[in-house]
C-alpha cells in the first residue's frame, strides 16, 4: 500500500477511538495536496538535489505505531475548526516523516519522545497513548504542553511536545490551507505602494511629507528612466 | 594524462562569470574582442522552468524550504554554500574562516542581497584618518564615472542625500517603507540614528527593453525571472551575447592554473571539465581573473613556473594576504505594537526599503571604522521554521506560554509579523597576518591543491561589534520593542560572526603602486605579468562599511576600458 494511504487509513482508525470528525463548513478548506514522491523536480532542483529527494522519499523511518502517534498528537495541536482542516488534513505526519530523514537530528528526539509518552500513558492509564480516550490523551498532554508550569519530572515530555508543536505548526502553515488560514497575501505579482492608510492610522504613523516625493510614482513605473547630468530623475 | 588543446586563440579568457567576470565579458565582447568565459558551475537562467524557484510555494518543497541542502533554503538560487562536496578548504589551527562559494553562471550575483552602495571618498583613503592599513592608489574621483555608468546600465534605487561619505548616484525611485520599517525609523530618530531609503539594484522603473520591472515579490534571493534585479548572467552576459558579442561560454569547467611562456606572460588557462574529468588547455592573449577574491588567489598560487616560482603574480609574496571580510552581528526584537496585525501583501522588493548608513565619528569612539545597519522583518511567506516557539512571545505580553488547539492558532496569528531584526555590517582592518594560502597536503576532487585559511579578528572589530549591540538595544527600546535573546558579551566576542560569514571577502590580490607591496597596479593589472588582470574583489585595499559588489562592477568596467585602450596602443 502507498505510504501516504497507510498514514491516512491508520489515522482514520485511530480517530474512531477519540476525536469526532467535524462536519464541513461551506467554505472549509479541509485537505491539501503536497508534493508527491514522483514529482520532486517541480521546484528548480539540480540533478543531485532531485536524487536526494527521491532517495529520502524511498526510505521509511517511523514505524506505523510511531506515525500514528504523531498523527494523533498533531491533531491535538491543531484540530480542525469551522473554517479549516486539521494538521492531518494538512498531511503533517508525512511532513514529519520527511523531515526526520532530511534532518536526521530530529529522529532520536521524536522516537524517544514517543516512547516516553507511551511509558507515561502506560503508567497512568495502562494503555499506549494512541489507544487512550481523547480525555486521557488531553490530560496527559496538559502536563507537557505548558513549559513554565510543567512539573520537573515532565521535562523530557515538555521538550518532545515543543518539538512536535514546532513541526506541526510549520507543517500546517506551509500548506495552501495553512497559508490561507494565516492570511499571508503575497507571493504574487503586486505593485507595492506603501502601508495601507487604515493601518498607518491604527499605528499612529505616517509617511514623512518630505519623503513622499522621493518614492516611486507607480503610475510611471513603465516609463523608461532618464536623468539629467546631476542624477535627477526626469521621467 | 594528456591535456586536450583547443586550436582557437581567444583575445581574452575570463575566469568566472559573477559580478567582476560578467562586467568584463560585456565590456570586452562589445568592444569586439573574442572572449572565452570559463565558469566552474552550470549554465543558469532564472527564467528556465527547470531552474526557476521564484513564485514557488513552500509546499512545493517537501522540506518546506528548509536549509538542509542549500544554506539559505531550498528556494535560494545559490548552487554552493559554506561547504561544497568534493571541494574542501582547510584552516590553520585556532582560526576559522567560513568561505561561501557558489558555482553557476552569474556566480553569487544570482542570490546576493542587491545592496548596491558606492564607496565614499574617505573609504579609499582611510589610512589618512586613522593611520591603519593602507590607502588605495586611486580615489573616489577615479571610480565615480564608472559608478555612474553602472547605475545607468544596471539600475539601483535610492535617494539623493548629500551625505559626505555616501555618494549619491543616478537613482531609480525607492519603494515606500513597510510597517516595521516605519517603526524602526521612529525609534531610530528618537535616539539620533539616521535612516535613509535603501539603495538596492531592483528596477522600480523600466530601464530598458530587455529587462522587466519589479513586481514586488520579495524574492530576489531566488533570482528574478523577469530580470528586474541584477544578476551578472541576466543583465550582463545574456545581453552581451544577444547583441552579437563573440562569446564562447565554457560551463562546468574548473580552471586550475594560468599557463605562462618563458618570459612569464600568460598564454592561457588549463581547466578541468566536470563532465568528463579531463584537462583542457585554452589559448588566450590575455587572462582576466574573476573567480572571486579567494578563488583567484588560489589560481595564481597554483600557477607556478620557472619565471613565477612562488605562483603567478606573487613575486611580492603578497597573494592571499590582507584577506578581510566585513564584520557582522545581529539582534532580533519583538514589537508589541505589531501584534494582531491586519494582513496585506507587504513582500516589497527582496530586501530592506530603508537602512542606516554610518553616522558617527570614529575619532570619538574606541574603534577605528564604521558600520551600517540593515533592517528586516515583516509578514513574510511561511517556510520551514515558521511557528517555532511562537507561543513564547506570550511572556512579553502576559499571555500563556505553550498550549495547543485554538489558543495556538490564535497565537500564530497574533504574533505573525511582530518580530523584526537589525544587522550591523562594518569595516574591519586589512592585516597581512590574515590570509589564505595553498595547503600542501590537500587537493580537491579535481586534484587541485586547496586553500588553507588563517584569520583572526582583533579588538578593533570586537569593540565595533560591542557598539553595534549597544545601538541595537537603544533603537529597539525606542521603538517600544523587546530585544530577544541575550546581548552577547565579551566571552562571545560581542556576537561578532566568524570572518567570512558576511560574504564580503576582499583584499587577497591588493592593488598598489609598489610591486613589492601589492599584486596589481591601479588598473588591476598584475605587476608581474602585464597581460593578466583581476576584476573581482581581490584588489580591494580596504573594504568600506559598505557592501563590495557595486565597486567590483565599477572597477571591472574601468579595467576593461583600460584593456581596450592598452590594446589600441599595442601595449599588451
Ligand atoms: C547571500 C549573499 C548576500 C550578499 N549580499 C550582498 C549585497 O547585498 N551587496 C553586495 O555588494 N554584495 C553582497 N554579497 C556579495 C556578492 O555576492 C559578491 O561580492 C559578488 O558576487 C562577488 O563577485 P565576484 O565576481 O568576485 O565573485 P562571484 O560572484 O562569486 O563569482 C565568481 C565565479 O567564479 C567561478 N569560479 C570560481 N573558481 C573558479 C575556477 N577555478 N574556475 C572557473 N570558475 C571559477 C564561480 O563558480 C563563480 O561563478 C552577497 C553574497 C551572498 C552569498
Ligand atoms: S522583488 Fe522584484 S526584482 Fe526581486 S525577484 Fe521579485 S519581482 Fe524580481
Amino acid at each position: 500500500m502507498d505510504r501516504r494511504e497507510t498514514i491516512k487509513s491508520l489515522f482514520v482508525t485511530s480517530l474512531a477511538g477519540g476525536l469526532v470528525l467535524q462536519s464541513c463548513a461551506p467554505d472549509k478548506v479541509d485537505s491539501v495536496e503536497v508534493v508527491p514522491a514522483d514529482k520532486t523536480n517541480v521546484y528548480g532542483r539540480t540533478p543531485e538535489e532531485a536524487k536526494r529527494d527521491k532517495d529520502l522519499f524511498s526510505e521509511i523511518y517511523f514505524t506505523e505505531h510511531e506515525i500514528e502517534t504523531i498523527a494523533v498528537l498533531s491533531d491535538i495541536i491543531l484540530p480542525s475548526n469551522d473554517s479549516y482542516g486539521s494538521a492531518t488534513d494538512a498531511a503533517v505526519p508525512d511532513f514529519v516523516e520527511f523531515m526526520s530523514k532530511d534532518l536526521p537530528y530530529h529522529q532520536l528526539p521524536l522516537r524517544g519522545g514517543i516512547m516516553w509518552l507511551d511509558s507515561q500513558s502506560n503508567k497512568l492509564y495502562n494503555s499506549e497513548f494512541v489507544k487512550c480516550t481523547h480525555e486521557q490523551q488531553i490530560s496527559l498532554v496538559d502536563r507537557i504542553a505548558y513549559p513554565l508550569d510543567a512539573k520537573p519530572e515532565m521535562a523530557a515530555g515538555v521538550k518532545f511536545f515543543s518539538l512536535m508543536r514546532n513541526l506541526t505548526l510549520t507543517g500546517y502553515y506551509t500548506t495552501e490551507m495553512g497559508i490561507k488560514d494565516l492570511g499571508y497575501k503575497g507571493n504574487q505579482p503586486n505593485v507595492w505602494d506603501g502601508v495601507p492608510d487604515d493601518v498607518l492610522k491604527e499605528h499612529n504613523l505616517e509617511y514623512d511629507p518630505e519623503w513622499i516625493p522621493k518614492f516611486v510614482d507607480q503610475s510611471k513605473r513603465d516609463v523608461q528612466a532618464q536623468w539629467d547630468d546631476d542624477g535627477n530623475l526626469i521621467s | 594524462m594528456q591535456i586536450k588543446e583547443t586550436p582557437k586563440q581567444y583575445d581574452v579568457i575570463i575566469v568566472g562569470s559573477g559580478a567582476g567576470g560578467g562586467m568584463a565579458t560585456k565590456i570586452l565582447a562589445e568592444a569586439g574582442l573574442k572572449v572565452a568565459v570559463v565558469e566552474a558551475g552550470p549554465y543558469f537562467d532564472p527564467k528556465d522552468p527547470k531552474q526557476k524557484t521564484q513564485l514557488k510555494w513552500p509546499y512545493e518543497s517537501p522540506r518546506r524550504g528548509a536549509s538542509s541542502v542549500r544554506p539559505f533554503g531550498d528556494f535560494d538560487s545559490a548552487y554552493g554554500g559554506w561547504e561544497i562536496p568534493g571541494e574542501p578548504y582547510t584552516q590553520k589551527p585556532g582560526t576559522q574562516f567560513d568561505w561561501f562559494r557558489s558555482h553557476m553562471l552569474g556566480g553569487r550575483t544570482n542570490h546576493w542581497g542587491r545592496i548596491s552602495l558606492r564607496f565614499g571618498p574617505r573609504d579609499f583613503k582611510r589610512k589618512d584618518s586613522d593611520g591603519l592599513g593602507d590607502n588605495w592608489p586611486i580615489g573616489y574621483e577615479d571610480v565615480k564615472p564608472y559608478y555612474d555608468k553602472v547605475d545607468k546600465l544596471i539600475g539601483v534605487f535610492g535617494t539623493k542625500e548629500n551625505l559626505p561619505n555616501e555618494p549619491d548616484g543616478f537613482f531609480l525611485p525607492p519603494p515606500k517603507p513597510r510597517l516595521h520599517e516605519l517603526y524602526y525609523m521612529k525609534g531610530a530618530k528618537k535616539v539620533g540614528v539616521p535612516v535613509i531609503p535603501a539603495r538596492l539594484s531592483m528596477l522600480t522603473k523600466r530601464i530598458n527593453e530587455d529587462r522587466g520591472i519589479c513586481f514586488y515579490c520579495g524574492q530576489c534571493s531566488r533570482a528574478c525571472g523577469v530580470y528586474a534585479d541584477f544578476s551578472a548572467g541576466t543583465c550582463l552576459i545574456f545581453p552581451a551575447m544577444k547583441s552579437g558579442g563573440q562569446i564562447d561560454l565554457f560551463v562546468n569547467s574548473v580552471v586550475r592554473e594560468v599557463t605562462t611562456d618563458s618570459q612569464g606572460k600568460a598564454t592561457g588557462v588549463i581547466y578541468i571539465s566536470k563532465e568528463d574529468k579531463k584537462e583542457y588547455a585554452l589559448q588566450g592573449k590575455m587572462v582576466v581573473l574573476a573567480a572571486s577574491a579567494c578563488s583567484s588567489a588560489r589560481i595564481l598560487l597554483n600557477s607556478k613556473s620557472p619565471v613565477h616560482p612562488q605562483g603567478l603574480g606573487n613575486n611580492s609574496g603578497i597573494v592571499g594576504k590582507y584577506l578581510h571580510d566585513s564584520t557582522g552581528t545581529s539582534r532580533s526584537a519583538f514589537i508589541p505594537g505589531l501584534i494582531n496585525r491586519k494582513t496585506y501583501n507587504e513582500d516589497g522588493v527582496g530586501g530592506m526599503h530603508v537602512y542606516t548608513p554610518w553616522w558617527l565619528d570614529n575619532k570619538k569612539l574606541d574603534f577605528p571604522r564604521g558600520y551600517h545597519i540593515e533592517v528586516w522583518g515583516g509578514m513574510g511567506m511561511p517556510s520551514y521554521g515558521f511557528g517555532f516557539n511562537v507561543s513564547e512571545m506570550n511572556k512579553h505580553v502576559g499571555g500563556t506560554v505553550g498550549g495547543y488547539g485554538n489558543k495556538l492558532r490564535e497565537d500564530v496569528k497574533k504574533f505573525y509579523g511582530s518580530t523584526m531584526g537589525v544587522s550591523g555590517r562594518g569595516e574591519s582592518i586589512a592585516l597581512e597576518s590574515n590570509y589564505c594560502e595553498i595547503d600542501p597536503n590537500v587537493v580537491d576532487e579535481f586534484g587541485i591543491p586547496v586553500l588553507r585559511f588563517n584569520y583572526q579578528w582583533t579588538d578593533h572589530e570586537r569593540l565595533q561589534a560591542k557598539h553595534m549591540h549597544e545601538t541595537f538595544e537603544s533603537v529597539i527600546d525606542a521603538m517600544g520593542g523587546v530585544a530577544l535573546g541575550e546581548k552577547p558579551g565579551e566571552d562571545k566576542d560581542y556576537g561578532l560572526l566568524n570572518p567570512g560569514r558576511i560574504i564580503h571577502e576582499v583584499g587577497t590580490t591588493r592593488m598598489g603602486n609598489d610591486p613589492a607591496k601589492s599584486v596589481v597596479n591601479k588598473f588591476q593589472q598584475l605587476h608581474d605579468a602585464n597581460n593578466v588582470f583581476i576584476v573581482d574583489a581581490g584588489p580591494f585595499v580596504s573594504q568600506a562599511d559598505k557592501n563590495p559588489t557595486w565597486t567590483i562592477l565599477a572597477l571591472s568596467w574601468r579595467t576593461s576600458e583600460y584593456i581596450i585602450d592598452e590594446l589600441k596602443k599595442q601595449n599588451i
